[in-house]
């Protein structure tokens, strides 16, 4: 089977572009140095981070893949697999779950017709650790972007956004 | 204890119209601080710092002077300031709200520490949910670089200064500072073995100081007013004022700076501050200092939220995170939820912590949902005693906190709330709970 090109041209002259600026903040021998930046430009660009782009950060780094896989495979934010166009990541610890949060989260499965943990082409439902609004509780993230004070209404406008 | 009123220092500026811009800042007097450290030279910056009982705002209150005066001035490698705004404590979202409300006051920190230890390189490392925070301290700090502030000369002087906003990507762990060396060398969050500390061996094998966001924050107002008149602000052994951050079941929750003479209940119930609790309920128990620190009862929360005194009562003031539980609160769910938490976030490097985390969640679970058995309680002890085993002090069998951070608050929910886990189990069911994901086991929360 015949590789599709990881990037369209415009993608490829970001992230050559982005990353070179990247790699000028860390010392000349420390490239490797650079891999969460670089996995995030990655991100950014494919919404996740796939094989041949993982592949692509470690020529670029000077590591190796596993490095790369190690990395991309601790911290929550990356994901090695596509997820749905909206990755909505609910927080349900202890501050958050004073304030609701578990209410909010079985309100989205109904919602959503996902369990947490679940996807679907459109969303990636996730119960995710506290994100520093306890006292805009109950919160979530799409994608990047936080909401907080959450109530049912507000919940409703921004499902309502998520086409 | 002073009489003149409270004078806010970290949150003076919040609120003003753009606080967060240069020129807002320097319209509040900002950056003069800079401009005084440069003339009074490195030595005597670490002396005053150290004289201030400035206090490392992160979570360990390790004295930030102390903490400079480790860098060795005579090493031939580079040094770095690695600032840690990995801010993932639930319960703690104060640096956050620094970040964006007042980013200039943490970079002038960061200069005149930077100018202080000999730094040329300061790495900013943010928590990787902090987008906006990212993208409101990177305008700032260019609009420090045009300045004149960062970049090839410092204020004017032969002093090159480079600072890079970094943001990681969804791991508690790497708050922990040796972790955050690793997230910042390109890796994983493993916590280091220590000694060495990263002031020897540090970023890239180098020296460096990891300081909290708010410590940094703190900086300017200590060299602008000086060592005395800081230290004299607080008790003995802690100078200035504390940023702290009230949440759960209060009718104001938010961020407040207080002078350290504020106790949790004066927090909760002033007018000021929390300005009590929902209509009808009591305060059945509160963690004082972010979620790995061990549990108030309410009958103990006549205590300051200062680093001695929580320390006296065997607690800690930790990273400033207050969370209230009121009286309609499962202490067992509550449990639950922050257990879960270390679960998640352990970074599995240390048995004791890896299966000890997950293990303990899973008794907790169970008790919770009603399969508990005789004798969970005590399982729930000895697995506790096994990450840490001189509860409530830390000091466990981990190469780093997270570990005690985990056992610490079981064993306090357990001993001081024993009589709720053993109704779970002899019921055979939550006694506050309404069914699954009910609204039973937390009262009725904002989401409604």
């Amino acid at each position: 089977m015949a590789n599709e090109a990881l990037f369209t041209p415009a993608e490829q002259m970001k992230f050559d572009q982005e990353l070179s600026e990247i790699l000028s903040h860390y010392p000349a021998d420390r490239k490797s140095a650079a891999m969460l930046p670089a996995l995030r430009l990655l991100q950014s660009i494919k919404g996740w981070l796939p094989p041949e782009g993982m592949t692509l950060v470690a020529e670029r780094l000077e590591t190796s893949v596993a490095r790369v896989y190690e990395v991309a495979t601790f911290y929550v934010m990356f994901h090695t697999k596509k997820p749905g166009k909206y990755t909505i990541d609910v927080c349900t610890n202890l501050s958050c779950s004073l304030r609701g949060a578990e209410s909010l989260l079985a309100y989205l499965e109904k919602k959503l017709g996902l369990r947490a943990g679940e996807m679907n082409e459109m969303f990636y439902l996730r119960e995710t650790e506290c994100l520093a609004s306890c006292g805009t509780a109950p919160c979530l993230q799409v994608n990047e972007e936080h909401y907080e004070n959450l109530t049912r209404e507000s919940v409703d406008e921004l499902l309502g956004k998520l086409t | 204890m002073s009489t003149t009123p409270f004078e806010k220092l970290i949150t003076r500026n919040w609120g003003k119209p753009g606080s967060h811009t240069l020129d807002g800042y320097k319209k509040n007097g900002g950056y003069k601080a800079l401009e005084k450290a440069l003339e009074m030279g490195p030595a005597a910056i670490i002396d005053a710092v150290k004289k201030s009982n400035l206090r490392g705002r992160g979570g360990a209150g390790f004295p930030t002077g102390m903490k400079w005066s480790f860098v060795p001035r005579d090493s031939p490698k580079p040094k770095y300031l690695a600032v840690n705004g990995d801010e993932s404590e639930p319960g703690t979202f104060k640096d956050r709200y620094i970040l964006e409300n007042d980013p200039h006051m943490m970079l002038e920190g960061i200069a005149i520490a930077s100018y202080a230890l000999d730094v040329h390189t300061c790495y900013v490392y943010l928590r990787g949910e902090f987008k906006k925070q990212a993208e409101i301290l990177q305008k700032a700090l260019d609009e420090a670089y045009q300045a004149g502030i960062f970049g090839k000369k410092l204020l004017g002087r032969d002093y090159p200064l480079d600072c890079y906003v970094v943001r990681g990507a969804g791991a508690y762990i790497c708050g922990e500072e040796t972790a955050l060396l690793e997230s910042l060398e390109g890796k994983k969050g493993w916590p280091r073995l220590k000694p060495p500390f990263p002031a020897v061996v540090g970023l890239f094998g180098c020296p460096t100081v990891v300081n909290n966001v708010e410590t940094l924050a703190s900086v300017p107002h200590v060299i602008e007013r000086g060592a005395e008149w800081y230290a004299k602000l607080g008790p003995e052994r802690s100078g200035g004022t504390r940023v702290v951050c009230l949440s759960g079941s209060v009718n104001r929750p938010g961020v407040y700076e207080i002078p350290l003479h504020v106790t949790v209940r004066e927090l909760i119930e002033s007018p000021q501050y929390g300005q009590g609790m929902p209509p009808g309920r009591k305060v059945k128990a509160v963690i004082p200092g972010g979620s790995s620190a061990p549990v108030l009862s309410g009958d103990e929360i006549d205590v300051a939220l200062e680093f001695e005194a929580l320390k006296n009562v065997q607690n800690m003031a930790g990273s400033g995170g207050v969370i209230v539980m009121d009286d309609q609160t499962c202490m067992v769910r509550a449990l639950w939820r922050v257990a879960r938490f270390y679960a998640e976030e352990s970074c599995g490097q240390c048995t004791p912590c890896r299966e000890g985390t997950a293990w303990q969640t899973r008794i907790i679970r169970a008790i919770e949902e009603g399969r508990g058995q005789p004798g969970d309680v005590e399982k729930l002890l000895n697995v506790v005693q096994a990450i840490a085993p001189y509860p409530p002090i830390g000091l466990g069998n981990t190469i780093c906190a997270l570990g005690d951070a985990a056992a610490l608050p079981t064993h306090s929910f357990v001993t001081k709330f024993r009589a709720e886990f053993e109704a779970h189990i002899q019921e055979k069911r939550c006694p506050f709970g309404a069914g699954h994901h009910g609204w039973g086991h937390f009262g009725s929360g904002g989401f409604a």
